[in-house]
């Protein structure tokens, strides 16, 4: 049966199907391989972020661009309508009377749903609040399908702060149709939520929890680093004891496997050190880019034209 | 001396009866069911003998017969309830109340940052029945709302 993901709108990791994200991977090889394809022909996408970003507004922006598609939408709210009080439902009605697919970033937790309930044309959340963000958790999936080979069976560490990063709990739940072997490093405080924990629990998969990250190095193949920000803890104290804990140093990586890679869903502060970043075993930033070939793809099967 | 035995609530001759109520739901039961605004006949009782939970409490409406959606209501903080249907003093339906898969509408989000409490948007959720106790899996933010931060609408 061949898979059609047209005029479906993507909230939430979990609305594609395992066989669907693979469709998408497939698609974003081939953009990979091809990235100017003019398949749009002019037709108008809609890049609304209620909230500013930086890499996910330029990369979902140039992506329709390479399409050979235009863009109308803002970047923050200020000088529109809706800093004058208009609601997030009469925008989106408003808006897709205009634009063939709306990309949409809103803080607030469930918008994008909300807006693929009332919207005329589908919606892609690119980021609501703190709930999902399915477009980063894709490019995680290509990223690590590429480097790997294939997504199956493989040995996953995350680190950081896995207790509020939404990127890590939708990219967990993503890898539990694959069979990974999940490792999970960070400090007590930001602990993976039970929620999650449930999920691959209830998947049959093995999870281990660690507060070192030397430990899970060396039988990692793929190292998911995140930012642990000194805000999360409710006393500074707790913070500067292990705030060194987490960072990643070129010398750790000596043992790691040969296949292993680093990635990081960005900004990085200081989590990873910049002597990683020569190692050939980082890949946070062509993860970045694979971004782009994974909205191109997203966009093109959407809209019926791969 | 004489043991006078009679209905410590008053029978009905037409309406509902909830029974076996948790003693300690019956006001909740009244204010969900909006039942402090009915014109009908209202008749409680709590902290009454059960051979079953000890303490119960019990709840009889004249001349009212309930929708679904009501019932699913009382689901969420009496579990336990039975719904009787009386018409001419007689039992015409006794039903234990089920908890339902999906709930619409008249329960708020704990989540202050869904959508659902930043514009109008009606809430709607899955029940999830995790070891005798319920949350409900939030339709738009995702997120749960656990049985002892359940707020109506």
């Amino acid at each position: 049966m061949s898979i059609s993901l047209k005029d479906r709108s993507l909230i939430s990791i979990y609305d594609y199907t395992p066989e669907e994200i693979c469709h998408i991977l497939d698609i974003a090889e081939d953009f990979e391989n091809n990235r100017l394809q003019n398949l749009l022909n002019g037709r108008v996408i809609a890049s609304l972020f209620f909230e500013p970003s930086t890499r996910t507004r330029l990369s979902f922006e140039t992506a329709i661009q390479l399409l050979g598609g235009n863009v109308i939408g803002f970047s923050s709210t200020a000088g529109t309508s809706l800093s004058k009080g208009e609601s997030l439902k009469d925008t989106i009605m408003m808006v897709s009377s205009y634009a063939d697919l709306i990309v949409m970033r809103n803080p607030v937790d469930g918008s994008a749903r909300y807006a693929s309930e009332v919207s005329k044309v589908p919606i892609i959340n690119a980021g609501d609040g703190a709930n999902q963000h399915p477009t980063q958790c894709l490019l995680d999936l290509y990223s690590i399908r590429k480097t790997q080979g294939t997504l199956e069976n493989l040995e996953i560490t995350m680190v950081g702060d896995l207790k509020y990063g939404r990127t890590v709990h939708s990219l967990v739940q993503a890898m539990c149709n694959f069979k990974a072997k999940f490792n999970f490093v960070s400090p007590v405080e930001l602990k993976m939520p039970s929620t999650v924990i449930q999920y691959i629990k209830d998947a049959g998969l093995e999870y281990t929890e660690y507060t070192e990250l030397n430990d899970v190095i060396p039988h990692s193949d793929i190292i998911y680093m995140t930012r642990v920000q000194r805000e999360r803890f409710p006393d500074p104290l707790e913070y500067e004891k292990v705030k060194n804990s987490y960072i990643l140093r070129n010398e750790m990586l000596e043992n790691s496997k040969p296949n292993c890679r680093i990635l990081h869903p960005l900004p990085r502060v200081n989590e990873i050190h910049t002597d990683v970043d020569e190692n050939p075993k980082a890949y946070y930033f062509q993860q970045a880019q694979n971004g782009l070939f994974v909205r191109q793809a997203l966009i093109a099967a959407i809209l019926g034209l791969k | 001396m004489d043991k006078r035995k009679e209905l410590i609530v008053s029978a009905i001759e037409n309406g509902t009866v909830i029974d076996h109520i948790p003693a300690d739901k019956v006001f909740e039961v009244i204010k969900i069911l909006g039942l402090e605004h009915s014109k009908n006949s209202v008749y409680f009782g709590t902290n009454l003998d059960s051979k079953k939970y000890g303490k119960k409490g019990i709840i009889k409406i004249s001349e009212k017969y309930f929708e679904p959606e009501d019932i699913n209501k009382i689901a969420l903080v009496a579990p336990t309830a039975s719904l009787i249907e009386i018409k001419d003093f007689e039992v015409v339906k006794k039903q234990s109340i089920e908890i339902p898969n999906h709930i619409e509408s008249f329960v708020k989000c704990f989540n202050p940052n869904c959508v659902t409490n930043k514009e109008s948007v009606p809430t709607k959720f899955k029940v999830v029945k995790e070891e005798g106790k319920i949350k409900l899996k939030c339709h738009y933010c995702e997120k749960y709302t656990r049985q002892n931060n359940i707020e109506f609408i």
